[in-house]
């Protein structure tokens, strides 16, 4: 590197962290934002069933069914509300009181003595899929318990010819933060690398001084370096920052190792970087970099990386699209060290395939970058 | 001479936007001398930035040669951008960096040595007088400021050739001057090539040589003398005792052998077709015709004068346009008020414990132009929101046609056009559709909307371009739709905010005989300019700074005041930074 070009460099990028530190809304998508939505996704949204409200409608008040109530009662998932008749509870259902209906018929009793069948009827609120689903499992499980307790206290084996005996591995707890917070470091510095990066290279033209920058002996490549590595180090910033609230914070496990987890995002953020400075090649104001920004990195770093939607129950076509966004590959790594560990094949075979983005991404705004206007 | 220090040899170059190819330079041969001023003149759409831009490799040319400094600039265009000094129009300032921090940086971009800044920076900001703002954001200067401190990051690195695109666009006179000063000097002592272009006319006068430009051809190229000299003969003076110069200005304008007929302090300045003037016998004095029948006027004074740049542009420019006069008739029962129509008194206004304008007053009269003119940042604007009803005085009293800007704003606000600096158009409607809203906006009903949306496309002469879409007009047309908006309801009193920054001598003229037309029909106008010659256009005027109020008067009572054995004939630049230096002579605390 000759003297002259390190000057060039030494210049561009402390213009760049002069900048970064004098306007709030570099510092905003950097730092606050994160933070915001670490703050939403680690308190606000669950997807954990917890304090459900359930209609208990018991026909035929006894000992049997005060004991199986006491069962609902007793577990954190549900807060039961007794009904008297099941059209009251499905009223209750119709205005959203409550979740589902747990229905004991007036036979109840009878049935559970006679042969240790005791049916039970469910009615579930099925307009958020995800959480009806949940609850039924919950409810499911509360039932079986109770069954396999009420065979014991009888001396009796239980009729129900499968037990099912869960052993939930990885996140034992089966808290959804556990696997939302990492999820969220992907979208953070997608915002920073493509988002952020795309937009000051926008207002570099929409102020004209993109123009007095060409003019200069200056080479294409030490444009882009130049803003690569301010951003680079902001968006690694905010990784640890989004590490450090998701570990100390949030309490959520961190498996694997530190380093490997460093890597990775700096991989990541290479890709990020790459896509904003492709973005800014087409894009000449700040407006339409965000649009582009939003539309073609953030959204589907949302939707399509496996952060909040499980891959594997997408349609085909869509799994088949999710194969070229970045993110995809990082939440995989993510989730894998956060909750796993070191488990390499999984953690280096997507590396491998960010690597390969990482190419194509900075190649590709190399190649469109040129020194003239038109 | 040896080689020219720029050189362009038959280069063309297009722009496609959509299906349609635009030409912005074809075929266009030209040079700059060594070690002078080249001095780049045309109007707007003209191709000036686009050469400038091929000059230094920013674009490449469809066919033709570019040498800069010797150099090939298509095959060598990093050498050529490290010997040569570009400032863009709107130079690349970091507006969130202090100046220091702009020039540091380019002085690293520019690859100056560490040991060669400290004395390069003292020279630059002693020729800058930026010295004492060193630490103080970019964005924080002054327009004049700003466009010192490009100058001095373009010339850090000192180049061989210096290529300047409007740098004196939007800067106040004084700074207009000083920039000049430091460009006049770079020449004589670091004999410096240099290309400027300019939208300014008089500054022709001062480049070595001058290169014609329009509709991307060279129209010519010489010393300003050789574009002034056959024009010997063809320019006068004349004014008359009994005749206003602006209806004289109209009737001249009329005459089918006058190119131009322009307000020259008191006279008019007429430029001819041919070397003598044409018959003008039937020029009319004022007074009321009905009652004795036209009178002839016979103390009309003619002097001739000596021709200018300006003199030749507008010949060699001008297409014969007809006359716009007869589409400002006076409105009927349009009965003078006797009273003034616009009246403030101490007005005042703060934002926090700065203050925009503190303590202004004058009276405008029905039917009268009436000029605000200032630099940047002296209150012209924040006078004006006052006045639409837009911002209220923080203290004093404003009236309009009658009404207190305090209690009836929306009543005011019916009787008055505002036309704004930037044009407030909606640039994806086309041209009757922009007229349409607006006339719905002011609520206007159906008959009346056709009506006046036909009178506006008629006395703007925009029938041509009634699909074209806003944004897509040349400036100038712009500008004229935007008068037209503004002018749909019929309203009293017009304001005009910097009507015409950045648009071309020729669409300039155009404007003012249309606003001479409306000032005669009984509109009154208000319009604020930098343009300092402008300001002759006015009846009365005030000159602002600082928020204040420096001189009130007619534009010959201002120069007046500045008559001198050196300066027999001040023009209103010379009134208008003769004002701004008293000041700060009798106030040396608040110059800083």
């Amino acid at each position: 590197m000759s003297t002259t070009t390190r000057m060039r460099l030494r210049g561009l990028i402390r213009k760049e962290s002069l900048q970064i530190l004098r306007d709030p809304s570099s510092i905003a998508i950097a730092f606050v934002l994160p933070v915001v939505l670490l703050l939403l996704f680690g308190y606000g949204v669950s997807l954990d069933a917890k304090h459900v409200p359930v209609a208990l409608v018991v026909e035929q008040p006894d000992a049997n069914t005060a004991s199986f109530t006491g069962a609902f009662a007793q577990s954190r998932y549900f807060a039961p509300l007794s009904y008297n008749n099941i059209q009251q509870a499905e009223q209750a259902l119709i205005a959203h009181q409550v979740s589902a209906i747990v229905w004991l018929r007036n036979d109840f009793s009878d049935r559970l003595l006679a042969g240790g069948e005791a049916p039970i009827g469910v009615f579930m609120n099925g307009v958020d899929a995800n959480q009806a689903r949940i609850s039924e499992g919950y409810i499911q499980g509360v039932w079986q318990l109770w069954l396999a307790s009420y065979a014991r206290e009888q001396g009796r084996d239980l009729a129900v010819p499968v037990v099912v005996e869960p052993r939930i591995w990885f996140n034992a707890a089966v808290r959804s933060r556990d696997f939302l917070v990492p999820g969220l470091i992907a979208l953070i510095m997608t915002l920073t690398g493509a988002m952020l990066t795309s937009m000051v290279v926008a207002r570099e033209w929409e102020r004209g001084t993109m123009e007095a920058l060409m003019v200069t002996p200056i080479r294409i490549w030490e444009i882009l370096v130049g803003k690569l590595l301010p951003y680079f180090a902001l968006g690694m910033g905010g990784m640890l920052l989004s590490v450090a609230m998701a570990v100390w914070l949030f309490g959520v496990p961190l498996r694997g190792s530190f380093w490997a987890l460093s890597g990775a995002s700096a991989l990541f953020m290479l890709v990020s970087l790459g896509m904003g400075l492709l973005i800014s090649t087409v894009a000449r104001s700040q407006f339409v970099a965000g649009q582009i920004a939003l539309v073609a990195t953030f959204l589907p770093a949302f939707i399509l990386s496996g952060f909040i939607f499980q891959i594997s129950s997408m349609p085909a076509p869509i799994q088949f699209i999710t194969h070229i966004i970045p993110a995809r590959y990082y939440v995989a790594i993510l989730q894998t060290l956060f909750m796993a560990g070191n488990i390499w094949p999984v953690v280096l075979a997507n590396c491998g395939a960010l690597l390969v983005m990482m190419v194509i991404f900075l190649g590709l705004a190399r190649r469109k970058s040129r020194k003239r206007l038109d | 001479m040896s080689t020219p220090a720029l050189f362009f040899d038959g280069v063309s170059k297009s722009f496609n936007s959509g299906k349609t190819s635009v030409t912005a330079l074809d075929g266009v041969t030209i040079s700059a001398l060594p070690g002078k001023v080249t001095g780049l003149i045309g109007p707007d759409g003209a191709g000036k930035t686009t050469l400038m831009r091929l000059a230094v490799g920013l674009l490449l040319p469809d066919n033709g040669n570019i040498q800069a400094l010797g150099i090939d600039v298509l095959e060598a265009p990093l050498q050529v951008q490290s010997s040569v000094g570009y400032m863009p129009q709107r130079f690349g300032l970091y507006e969130d960096l202090s100046v220091q921090e702009n020039l540091d940086l380019y002085a690293d971009l520019q690859g100056v040595g560490h040991e060669q800044r400290q004395a390069r920076y003292e020279e630059l900001l002693q020729m800058t007088a930026l010295g004492p703002f060193t630490d103080r954001l970019a964005g924080r200067l002054s327009g004049g400021m700003k466009q010192k401190l490009g100058l001095a990051c373009t010339l850090i690195k000192i180049p061989r050739l210096l290529l300047l695109d409007e740098p004196t666009v939007g800067v106040d006179p004084i700074s207009r001057r000083e920039l000049w000063a430091i460009i006049d000097r770079l020449v004589k002592q670091e004999q410096l090539s240099v290309l400027v272009s300019t939208a300014y006319l008089n500054e022709a006068e001062r480049c070595d040589e001058v290169v014609l430009l329009n509709e991307g051809r060279r129209l010519g190229q010489g010393s300003p003398k050789s574009y002034s000299e056959p024009m010997r003969g063809r320019t006068f003076h004349l004014s008359s005792t009994r005749l206003d110069k602006r209806r004289l200005q109209t009737q001249l304008s009329a005459i089918p052998g006058i190119i131009d007929a322009v307000i020259d302090g008191e006279k008019v300045r007429v430029v001819t077709r041919k070397a003598q003037l044409p018959d003008i016998s039937d020029l009319v004095a004022d007074g009321d015709t009905a009652i004795n029948g036209p009178s002839k006027l016979d103390d009309l004074q003619i002097e001739p004068v000596e021709p200018s740049f300006e003199d030749a542009f507008i010949a060699t420019l001008k297409v014969d346009t007809p006359s716009v006069a007869d589409w400002f008739a006076p409105r009927d029962g349009a009965a003078l008020e006797a009273g003034p129509i616009i009246e403030v008194v101490n007005a005042q206004r703060r934002f926090g414990d700065f203050y925009a304008v503190r303590d202004i007053s004058f009276k405008v009269k029905q039917g009268e132009i009436f000029g605000l003119l200032g630099a940047n940042g002296a209150g012209k604007s924040t006078m004006f929101r006052m006045l639409c009803g837009l911002l209220p005085a923080s203290a004093g009293q404003l009236t309009v046609a009658g009404h207190d800007l305090r209690r009836a704003a929306a009543d005011a606000r019916s009787r008055l056009g505002y036309m704004a600096q930037r044009f407030s158009l909606y640039v994806d409607l086309s041209v009757a559709q922009n007229l349409n809203f607006f006339a719905s906006a002011y609520g206007l009903g159906r008959k009346q909307r056709k009506q006046r949306i036909e009178w506006a496309m008629a006395a703007f002469e925009l029938t041509a371009y009634a699909a074209t879409n806003s944004g897509d007009l040349p400036l100038g047309y712009k500008q004229r739709l935007a008068m037209a908006a503004a002018l749909l309801h019929e309203p009293d009193i017009l304001f005009l905010d910097e009507p015409t920054s950045g648009v071309d001598p020729l669409a300039r003229r155009e404007f003012w005989q249309r606003i001479n037309g409306l000032a005669a029909s009984g509109v009154t106008i208000l319009v604020t300019t930098h343009f300092m010659d402008e300001a002759n256009y006015c009846d009365r005027l005030v000159i602002m700074a600082e928020g204040e109020v420096l001189a009130e008067g007619t534009p010959t009572q201002m120069k007046a005041g500045f008559r001198s054995a050196a300066l027999p004939s001040p023009t209103m630049e010379d009134a208008f930074i003769g004002l701004i230096e008293n000041r700060q002579k009798n106030k040396p605390g608040v110059a800083a």
